[in-house]
């Protein structure tokens, strides 16, 4: 019984890493159709500098987007848990807002306040720059919501927000040197959902005019047939690596949290 | 003056008044624990302390200091809380140094601490452990140690070792108290674990719904209840619904069988039912010398306890009294069904405020 259990469990297993694994050895193939030079797509994409622009850009502008949507989640979802928990369903509804607004909706409504007095930023790279982190962080609040939430619902907020106070502690010191800390894990696998978005976003990238990676990779993919193929390849691996990247920089994490008397 | 004074102390939550008209005054050194029942407002009182709850009146009073608007951060109050609340992402040395880095000491003056409450609480050279790698009773020391590193004026205790399991809680219990008196720290402790409180206190504060209903010594609670609630939720207790024969003479009937109160029954009169509280230690397996109480009934049930030995006799149509015997190898026990005749002294008979229950129906309560 044992052995035929394992055996559906390897089968599951098996359908479920090819669900990820096919598209992509797919891609690889098609991207190596070139004649007589297999690799061709791979050089000319390398070679083209507008790649690494483009991509180096939208890795900064995921990294500020993750730093600002931590600034605001963090404190917000802790206060709402530790405050005003009444108001956590009504929090969580307007974050999953991006879920129903599309993002086409969303850039021509920040083109059309910001084109305008008093404050236009579409007419400066750095306000269009600014924009765009913005709306990029609105597109992160249900992946980070829901991140840090979970986070904070696998720690005792409320007690040990107590214990910090009654040993002298203020909130800011609360909120950098015990909630931040132990919710570790949950911020990187919410900054590693936040990047693999903006890494590949191409609509407000494209009406606010930047020069992200997913505007690139959709005008190689009108003109070229191999290298868009080869692009996603190399855009995922890199993708992996700034997530390895994160995950090693934020590692340490010998946080446990243990139930009182669980030992 | 008092060092701690909860002045007319009151917290109501909606509509529900969780604490009212809460009076007491804690002397320098002192261990006073709060005991009642889940919901009778004892941990409610012990976070207003803690400046956690704002009360809706009444006055927080710490060595002649207001504190009762005080955010708890500004109150110089250790607490100890029942999950243990240490710092996941700290070890054990950062978990008990961290009030003394917010109070930005110098490191050598942490350091120093540091080990001095390592060896207090017995865990000297397991600083760099994280709280993961301890058991339940390490992690509450290391909790109680971290209280203590900031010197606070008043330390407070809820329900701290309710998590744990019976052994270590007495173990810990009395490393508490050790530390408690070596330290000679005023201390307020929250229980409902009444042998706890008992064992601990300097005096105990009996609470239910809300209110105070009595303040004294363990032995005071225990042996001199003020209310028939406070005679039944501390120790084991038989409630019998008594009628008043002569209130003079302090003589009373249950179930038909006359018995003796030491004092005079104030404000009582003959014929009114009231309730008789008896300790089952109190109540002897044997006729008893000359002016002692009697009653007489069939032994229902016979049970060992241990060290001791609980009978319950039944006396008339209904109610039962128990009664403990030491657990004596040569001791002849009466078979279920015999007939035998108990005694008690008549300073053993409490009677109560109010009545139990209507006579015929069983009062025997146990606690």
């Amino acid at each position: 019984m044992r052995g035929r259990g394992s055996l559906w469990a390897w089968m599951i297993f098996g359908l479920g890493a090819a669900y990820f694994i096919v598209p992509l050895i797919a891609t690889f193939e098609f991207s190596i159709r070139t004649k007589p030079d297999m690799f061709l797509a791979y050089r000319q994409v390398l070679a083209d500098p507008k790649f690494g622009d483009g991509l180096w850009y939208s890795f900064i502008v995921g990294v500020l987007t993750i730093v600002v949507s931590l600034l605001i989640i963090v404190p917000t979802a802790y206060w709402v848990r530790l405050k005003v928990p009444r108001l956590r369903p009504i929090v969580e509804f307007v974050t999953l807002m991006p879920f129903v607004i599309p993002p086409i909706i969303l850039v021509f409504g920040l083109i059309r306040i910001y084109s305008r007095q008093p404050l236009v930023l579409t007419a400066t790279d750095i306000g269009s720059n600014v924009l765009l982190v913005a709306a990029y962080v609105v597109l992160s609040f249900p992946y980070m919501y829901r991140a840090v939430d979970t986070g904070l619902a696998a720690i005792d907020v409320r007690t040990l927000t107590e214990a910090a106070q009654s040993l002298g502690a203020g909130w800011a010191r609360i909120i950098l040197r015990l909630i931040f800390p132990n919710l570790r894990t949950a911020l990187i696998s919410g900054a590693f959902l936040t990047l693999a978005i903006v890494v590949g976003e191409y609509t407000i990238a494209n009406f606010l005019a930047r020069p992200a990676f997913g505007p690139y990779l959709s005008l190689l993919g009108q003109n070229q047939p191999f290298q868009p193929a080869a692009v996603s390849l190399i855009s995922f691996g890199l993708t992996w690596l700034a997530m390895g990247m994160i995950t090693f920089l934020g590692r340490g994490a010998r946080t446990r949290v243990q139930v009182a008397g669980a030992r | 003056m008092a060092f701690v004074e909860l002045a007319g102390i009151q917290k109501q939550f909606g509509d529900v008044a969780a604490v009212d008209d809460f009076n007491l005054q804690v002397e320098r050194g002192e261990f006073v624990s709060f005991l009642g029942p889940s919901g009778c407002g004892k941990t409610t009182t012990l976070r207003m302390i803690a400046g956690f709850e704002q009360p809706t009146a009444g006055t927080i009073v710490v060595d002649g200091v207001d504190i009762t608007h005080r955010p708890p951060n500004q109150r110089n109050v250790g607490m100890v809380f029942q999950s243990y609340a240490l710092f996941p992402n700290m070890n054990v040395a950062d978990n008990i140094g961290f009030g003394l880095k917010v109070h930005k000491k110098p490191k050598e003056a942490i350091d120093r601490r540091v080990e001095e409450l390592l060896t207090l609480i017995h865990l000297k050279g397991r600083g760099a452990r994280f709280p993961y790698q301890l058991s339940g009773g390490q992690q509450q020391r290391v909790a109680l140690a971290r209280a203590l590193a900031i010197e606070p004026q008043v330390l407070l205790l809820d329900e701290p070792l309710s998590a744990l399991d019976a052994k270590i809680r007495v173990a810990l219990r009395t490393e508490i108290r050790a530390i408690q008196r070596q330290l000679g720290i005023t201390t307020v402790y929250v229980t409902h674990d009444q042998e706890e409180a008992l064992s601990l206190s300097d005096r105990v504060v009996v609470m239910n719904d809300g209110r105070i209903e009595q303040i004294g010594s363990p032995s005071e609670i225990y042996n001199f209840p003020a209310t028939s609630f406070v005679a039944s939720f501390v120790g084991t207790l038989n409630m019998l619904a008594a009628r008043v024969v002569d209130p003079s003479a302090g003589r009373l009937s249950v179930e038909g069988q006359e018995i003796r109160a030491a004092k005079p029954i104030a404000d009582a009169r003959a014929g009114e039912i009231v309730s008789v509280a008896l300790r089952p230690e109190s109540i002897s397996l044997e006729e008893g010398p000359e002016g002692a109480n009697r009653l007489r009934g069939p032994v229902v049930d016979v049970s060992f306890l241990g060290s001791i030995v609980r009978l319950r006799i039944r006396l008339g149509d209904g109610p039962t009294v128990s009664l403990d015997t030491f657990n004596d190898p040569n001791l002849t026990l009466p078979p279920i069904g015999e007939a035998v005749t108990v005694s008690f002294p008549p300073e053993a008979s409490l009677v109560l405020d109010q009545p139990a229950a209507a006579p015929g129906a069983d009062p025997a309560a146990e606690a």
